[in-house]
């Protein structure tokens, strides 16, 4: 095999580039569509299990029929079925969607589990790669900036919603909503309903999130692929202050944190490498606290999220 | 134990033959003719039993046994090495009956094995890769496979197929059994050529496929030309180095199907030679191993057949070496050796068989892996 000469230090900053674009995509996809939802005024902790069951029907579907594209749309389906059904039970009155959405996670994980046995050996076809490091000589930065179209997508989503929030009819139905439920009944809008459709958009998108991890990087089915980057997108939309360009960025900086430790670690930096590996979190907690205030919510929380209520 | 009652047994084999069997078909299946009541044995795995890796080499050694009359198996999946564990002990001996578990997990040992089997004093533990005294309860064991050799063998491989003379090595966690690996791997190479290195990252736990994919991206990244990792499923480590055109050894199971091309070997696991024997000792009412060890002569670990592109070297080296490992008590580990800090870890003179019990306690990686064990 012919061996690229070795790019030593330079393996840093290219792996943290390359990580942050191999490893956002299903950060950006959940975060983009818990961003839908919790503008709705739901907040959809399920989405968890939902990236891990679009992970293994996107494998599933993908073996089966030898399409990686249709176990994407396969994974969108079904995430969108998961979003439909928390929306579906939170509509009922006095139902906790934190609640809802914990059992969701379990269920959606549990299924997984369950229907991905027979999947956990075989490969799948995987999504196709846009070259986009042609330019370069270097084999290490061609292999960086390998883009799958999913990511690109992502970032065309982002940009778009954080338009359509401000600019669109339904961008501003959903804000309403999730403001306030009483003012949107007051112009003759159903809350329940358009928080449904929100809850079923953004399963969709982590149902896509799912599909990436398993159809492109790591490209694979097995019960822990995700790692608990379902809720850590969650998170992450709160880090991001309910904002698209903003969870874009965000799954890009947790991303590239992600790939540090390893990184690190084969360029001889071997010491601390449990320290490298919570950088994300550590990083989180800093801009948490940094922010916080003592006298008035999270700047940008929609004010019917039962978290800041 | 105090088992020790042969006539026990024979008697029992009599009055089965008196049941209207044949006498001569016992001494042929020992395991179908010692059935009296069904004997329940309960698997607990860490991770998935499908993970195409370790989990899956007990798993399938496990399924050997289902279908034997007289023996019945329970298995629990995706245990966490919690109070879980504990749990699922007490439910597998209190529901299904189970008189011989096997938790495999390496972190089941202390302290949730060890105070289980002190509650139940009538089950039967052994458990996989523990460091087993006898100052722990006597219904205890521990039984693991000197894999460290198949690792000295995928470095021979290894070490005849770099071209950049750096090899790499992805592990989960620092604990005794992964480091003797990787310096196993080493000095494999370093017998083709001691200018070899083995670059190794640690992800932290035994299954991040993320991580494990950026591991495998960032050792290929600064030239690493062959791959071999310790993680409870190496399929996207191996599917991934593929992917950038990098050689891999194998772990575990055998995987070349998954990437025909760049698998040159592997260290594979065989659970169910020391599973059949723990079980037809269990049958004849003998005393159970406590601290069964075996290697590749006795069955416990296997190669993955080379892959085709490995050179005739290559292969000449490699049986050469299988043979010297098959006559049993081979040593790598032989000092002077110092650790990669430069400290003299092992004194000259002295010799570690694979069999040293000294191996099982490693907290040093050799000088020439690039690595830290914390």
């Amino acid at each position: 095999m012919s061996a690229p000469s070795a790019i030593g230090l330079w393996g840093v900053p290219l792996a943290m580039i390359g990580g942050a674009v191999r490893v956002s995509t299903p950060y950006i996809f959940v975060a983009l569509g818990e961003t839908i939802t919790e503008r709705s005024g739901r907040i959809n902790l399920g989405q968890e299990g939902t990236l891990v069951f679009g992970a293994m029907i996107g494998y599933g579907v993908a073996i089966m029929t030898g399409s990686a594209w249709l176990g994407v749309a396969a994974a969108c389906v079904c995430g969108g079925g998961f979003g439909l059904f928390h929306g579906w039970i939170c509509s009922y009155p006095k139902v906790n969607d934190i609640a809802i959405g914990i059992a969701m996670m379990q269920l959606g994980v549990g299924l997984a589990i369950f229907f991905g046995k027979p999947f956990i050996q075989p490969a799948a076809p995987h999504l196709p790669a846009i070259p986009l490091g042609w330019w370069s000589a270097v084999p290490q930065i061609r292999v960086a900036l390998d883009v799958n179209a999913l990511f690109i997508l992502g970032l065309a989503l982002a940009l778009f919603l954080n338009w359509a929030f401000r600019n669109t009819r339904y961008g501003l139905m959903l804000r309403v909503v999730g403001d306030s439920a009483d003012a949107a009944r007051a112009i003759g809008l159903n809350p329940d309903r358009l928080r449904l459709y929100a809850t079923a958009i953004g399963g969709a998108m982590a149902g896509i999130g799912g599909a990436y991890l398993s159809l492109y990087y790591p490209g694979s089915w097995n019960e822990g692929i995700s790692s608990g980057q379902g809720l850590m997108a969650v998170a992450l939309v709160i880090f991001a202050r309910w904002n698209p360009l903003g969870c874009f960025f965000a799954a890009l900086l947790f991303g590239g944190a992600g790939a540090l430790g390893a990184a690190l670690q084969s360029v001889g930096v071997t010491q601390g490498y449990y320290l490298f590996y919570a950088a994300p979190y550590v990083l989180t907690l800093i801009i948490m606290i940094a922010t916080s205030s003592r006298s008035h919510s999270l700047i940008g929380a929609p004010g019917e999220l039962s978290i800041t209520k | 134990m105090a088992y020790k009652l042969p006539i026990s047994r024979r008697q029992l084999l009599k009055s089965t033959a008196a049941g209207g069997t044949m006498l001569a078909a016992t001494g042929l299946a020992p395991l179908r003719a010692l059935a009296a009541g069904p004997l329940t044995v309960g698997f607990i795995y860490v991770g998935s039993k499908d993970d195409y890796g370790y989990n899956q080499s007990h798993a399938e050694a496990a399924a050997t046994f289902k279908k034997m009359p007289g023996i019945k198996v329970v298995e629990e999946e995706n245990v966490p090495e919690t109070n879980a564990v504990v749990e699922t002990m007490e439910s597998m001996i209190n529901i299904d009956g189970a008189s011989l578990v096997f938790p495999t997990s390496f972190g089941y040992f202390n302290p949730f094995m060890l105070a289980t089997a002190k509650k139940y004093p009538k089950v039967e533990f052994r458990h996989c890769g523990g460091l087993w005294t006898k100052a722990d309860p006597a219904n205890t064991g521990s039984y693991f496979g000197y894999i460290g050799m198949g690792q000295y063998l995928n470095g021979i491989v290894a070490g005849h197929m770099t071209k950049s003379k750096k090899l790499g090595f992805i592990a989960a966690k620092p604990i005794p059994q992964v480091l003797l690996n990787i310096n196993s791997f080493l000095l494999g190479a370093r017998s083709v050529d001691p200018a070899i290195t083995v670059k190794t990252i640690f992800t932290g736990d035994w299954n991040l496929p993320v991580k494990e994919a950026e591991a495998a991206n960032a050792l290929a990244d600064q030239g690493i030309d062959v791959l071999t990792m310790h993680v409870d499923s190496p399929k996207v480590i191996i599917q991934t180095a593929a992917g950038r055109g990098l050689y891999v050894c194998g772990y575990h199971v055998d995987q070349a199907a998954l990437a025909p091309a760049n698998y040159l070997t592997g260290a594979n696991w065989n659970w169910a030679k020391p599973y059949h024997d723990f079980i037809t000792e269990k049958l004849g009412h003998k005393p159970l191993g406590q601290f069964v060890r075996g290697g590749i002569p006795e069955g416990f670990v296997k190669m993955s057949p080379l892959g085709s592109m490995v050179t005739a070297p290559a292969r000449k080296q490699f049986d050469a070496t299988l043979a010297d490992i098959m006559k049993g008590n081979f040593a790598i580990i032989k000092g002077p050796m110092k650790d990669n800090t430069g400290k003299i870890v092992v004194p000259a003179g002295k010799i570690y068989p694979e069999s040293a019990i000294e191996l099982e306690k490693m907290n040093y990686l050799l000088e020439g892996v690039i690595g830290s064990t914390s």
